[in-house]
């Protein structure tokens, strides 16, 4: 009785885990924002599987070094750069879930889901990468300018979040109506437009810890970049002053926030004029530490600048990005320099000498694989499958029932948990599922029974055998186990060889298979062993089975 | 209660020179198909571009070669997707070219979509999909498929030496070579595009044909512990027999989900279910009649000096053994 209970509570347990694992949640993803065409984070509920490209359809690159105009010294180092650039740029695919990912050291994958036009990705992708250093604006002159342009936004009839009119409400904040309403409390109650209400653009930002440095709540990312591209205020704009965004959100207690940094519009050195740049841990000081060298004619510029900008902060901006927080310049540099991390890690640190070297030396990249899937495909195979899929769930019925009877019954019941199981294991591990992924599921399912016959078949020999009911049930699972194991190890063996040869599609239909087999496993051996013990406990003095 | 091929006991391990013969007449011809046709490899391993097209109006394939053919592209291959407006257009590389890139996959399009819209009407027709292989990534693809094959065999030897022992595990190796070569003949023979999902079915038909022969050897290894009175070729024989209910009921549910899939499974998994059909029949061939007299071969050649057939533990059971001794014949009710 009580190992009756305790295994039904464990498979209640499990189905519990699969269903959760698999009900629609919150997840979330960068998108478009339809009206000004950037990306934002947002939520959105789905169930959560990962589809591959060939089912939602979108645009996969592979890319190498291109070594064809003359040897690139260090491929590996290249392709490393192109990666952080690439990352850099994450956001101009516009698509919602971008994976950029390095393979084998010399590869690097990049699968745009949802993407329709491939030279535009590509064009994205090799484009060359521009670095910059920038003096931030010391003088606060774009902090000085706020008043006067929240003054100009209002006469536009622009006003702070909630006070607008609804017009300009749902023109800012349409696509983040999953936002809205939280934004919409914090604002002021009444619809007023007095004179001493905050002004729209300088309440979405909050000073940071360096002159020229602010942080912007990042769900009103969007709001401010739309406000930012109004006429009115890039009027406004103190001269020579540009703002450009970092690439880091900052967590600060519950919130996030991006950073905006208000920077001179010209640059005191560009990337040409770097050389070299490397990371390091310095033992005495216990700080990580980027050194670069400067070519000569760069070092002479660099020198001249850092003498005016002494105690000044400098951004650093790859591809009109900020990266990390600007160091402060503590005396002049020559041709060779060096950027102090404090405390940060030493990964950090290596992160940055990637940055500059990626903007000092272009790594030139050529397609050596592409895939472009249209979506529509992609539908068509998923209900081409889930028909497969039906189709043979009706046959696998009907041949395990008409053969096995109760037994059978027992069986296909084990056989929809296994189903579940399989898919909650999709979803839990955040594997992918691929076409040849769900044709595996689907030919699984055909296999699954494999256990549940290999056990039935060694419970119909012991009773031919003249055992007990309860004495044939017993041995019949202990005697079927050892050939469950080895012919699902092997199984699982083949699978795992499938998966490191495998790309993307293929990978999916090895998960799909070795899932399979371990919940068939768990199915077969334990499901429908609790089963038997339910049917035995109940009839106790049965002399026959139906099997 | 239903019985399909319970208490049989057909001579699996006597016939076996007509199981020679059956090989040999599948493999002879086959093997010379394969090495003067060879394999129809897909873009993905020999590098090209492949480009699939629907069109909302049906195109005659005969028109759209043509069309091609006066555009330049005479090597493109036309292959029809399901329906007469879903066409596979492919055209592989003829050389490796030297950057490994896939820059004349840009050519192949749009010499593609120039001959579209002059003969379907430019907006009559979209292209779905669109792949570019570069040489580079197909050659390695080529590779490492072949070497995933290699070391499923090598791991499978170990495990198998571990739980059985080396000789299973030979036999059970020959059983499954027997299989991929034939699978392979039979993709030779049936035209079929060698893509990387084929290369999966492959792999699993091996898997397959694999277990298949794993669960008759767990019931040798099984039957050489309580029937040591019984000599090797008739302990197969029984072995086989007694696993054959299991063996037709297994492998007719998953023929059942593969033919769904044949069926219902859209173009890119018809081909791929199409191997693993043929994979079923091989692989239940083998392990009945490659496996088992490949294991009588070995110990033949290699006898076990005080292994599992002496060291065992006496004949205790001589109950289910007087039971299933009856030469019954098949399906009796």
């Amino acid at each position: 009785m009580r190992t009756i209970r305790s295994r039904l509570i464990t498979i209640a347990i499990m189905i519990a885990l699969a269903i959760w694992s698999l009900i629609p949640r919150s997840t979330t993803v960068r998108v478009r924002d339809p009206v000004t065409g950037r990306m934002h984070d947002s939520t959105v509920r789905r169930v959560p599987i990962n589809l591959g490209l060939d089912l939602q359809g979108g645009i996969h690159l592979a890319l190498e070094v291109d070594q064809s105009k003359g040897p690139v010294a260090d491929p590996k180092e290249a392709i490393g750069r192109a990666e952080r650039v690439v990352r850099t740029r994450i956001d101009e695919f516009g698509v919602t879930e971008p994976v950029v990912q390095l393979v084998g050291g010399d590869r690097l994958i990049v699968e745009l889901p949802g993407e329709k036009d491939p030279a535009r990705a590509k064009g994205i992708i090799q484009r060359t990468a521009f670095l910059e250093f920038r003096i931030t604006d010391m003088h606060n002159l774009f902090r000085d300018a706020l008043p006067d342009i929240d003054k100009a936004l209002r006469a536009a009839g622009v006003t702070a979040a909630g006070a607008a009119t609804p017009n300009a409400v749902s023109q800012l904040f349409s696509a983040d109506s999953a936002k809205q309403k939280g934004k919409v409390k914090k604002g002021p109650a009444a619809p007023d437009t007095s004179q001493n209400q905050p002004g729209a653009l300088s309440s979405l930002l909050y000073q940071g810890g360096q002159p020229g440095e602010f942080l912007v709540p990042e769900e009103q990312v969007p709001a401010a970049e739309s406000l930012l591209a109004r006429p009115e205020v890039r009027r406004l704009l103190p001269r020579g002053i540009d703002l450009k965004w970092g690439t880091q959100v900052e967590s600060r207690g519950a919130r996030s926030y991006r950073a905006l940094y208000a920077v001179e519009e010209k640059p005191i050195i560009t990337g040409e004029e770097l050389e070299k740049a490397t990371a390091r841990r310095d033992q005495m000081t216990n700080q990580s530490i980027v050194e670069f060298t400067l070519s000569r004619r760069g070092g002479r510029m660099f020198e001249r600048e850092t003498g005016r900008h002494v105690n000044d902060y400098m951004a650093i901006i790859l591809d009109g990005r900020v990266q990390g927080q600007p160091p402060i310049i503590k005396s002049q540099i020559g041709q060779r320099g060096q950027i102090e991390l404090g405390n940060k890690s030493l990964e950090e640190a290596n992160d940055l000498a990637l940055v500059l070297r990626a903007g000092a030396l272009p790594a030139p990249l050529t397609i050596v694989e592409e895939r472009t899937i249209g979506p529509s495909l992609g539908k068509d195979a998923i209900a081409d499958g889930i028909k497969a899929g039906i189709a043979g769930v009706v046959l696998v019925v009907i041949i395990m029932v008409s053969y096995y009877r109760f037994a059978g019954v027992l069986a296909v019941l084990a056989l929809v948990l296994y189903a579940l199981y399989t898919l909650a294991g999709l979803s839990g591990f955040g594997f992918t599922l691929t076409l040849p992924g769900l044709a595996g599921f689907v030919l699984s399912i055909g296999i699954a029974v494999d256990a549940n016959v290999l056990i039935f078949e060694r419970i119909r020999e012991e009773l031919a055998a003249g055992k007990s009911v309860r004495l044939a049930i017993d041995q019949g699972f202990a005697r079927a186990m050892n050939a469950i194991v080895d012919s699902n190890v092997c199984a699982i063996l083949t699978a795992l060889f499938l998966y490191q040869f495998g790309t993307g599609p293929v990978k999916g239909f090895a998960v799909t298979l070795i899932l399979g087999v371990l919940a068939s496993m768990i199915t077969a051996i334990f499901v429908t062993r609790t089963f038997f013990m339910i049917w035995l406990q109940r009839r106790p003095t049965m002399q026959t089975l139906s099997i | 209660m239903r019985r399909l091929f319970t208490n049989t006991s057909f001579d699996f391990i006597g016939v076996r020179k007509y199981a020679y013969l059956l090989t040999a007449a599948f493999f002879i011809p086959g093997l010379v198909l394969l090495l003067v046709r060879g394999l129809n490899y897909g873009i993905e391993f020999t590098g090209g571009t492949l480009i699939q097209i629907q069109t909302s109006a049906p195109v005659d394939v005969g028109t759209l070669r043509h069309a091609l053919d006066a555009h330049g592209l005479s090597g493109a291959e036309i292959q029809s997707f399901g329906s007469d407006r879903d066409y596979a257009i492919r055209a592989r590389l003829a050389g490796a070219s030297a950057t490994g890139g896939t820059e004349e996959g840009a050519g192949t399009v749009a010499a593609v979509q120039a001959t579209l819209d002059s003969t379907v009407g430019a907006g009559k027709y979209a292209i779905v999909r669109h792949e570019a292989v570069g040489p580079k990534v197909g050659g390695e693809l080529r590779q490492k498929a072949f070497l995933a094959i290699l070391m499923s065999f090598g791991a499978i030897l170990i495990y198998l030496a571990m739980r059985f022992e080396w000789r299973f595990g030979l036999a059970a190796i020959a059983a499954t070579a027997h299989d991929v070569l034939g699978t392979i003949m039979f993709i030779s023979l049936m035209r079929l595009e060698v893509s990387l999902v084929i290369v999966g079915g492959v792999l699993s038909v091996l898997g397959l044909s694999l277990n298949e022969t794993v669960i008759i050897f767990d019931r040798v290894r099984e039957n050489e512990k309580k029937r040591l009175k019984l000599e090797l070729p008739a302990l197969l024989n029984l072995s086989i027999n007694e696993t054959l209910p299991r063996t037709v009921l297994t492998h007719g549910t998953s023929l059942s989900t593969l033919a769904t899939l044949a069926i219902f499974g859209g173009e890119v998994i018809r081909p791929f279910a199409i191997v693993m059909f043929f994979g079923v029949f091989t692989g239940i061939f083998s392990s009945m009649f490659i496996a088992p007299v490949a294991l009588m071969y070995i110990r033949r050649r290699w006898p076990t000096h005080g292994g599992a057939r002496t060291a065992s533990m006496p004949a205790a059971r001589p109950a289910p053994a007087a039971a299933r001794q009856r030469p019954v014949a098949a399906d009796r009710d």
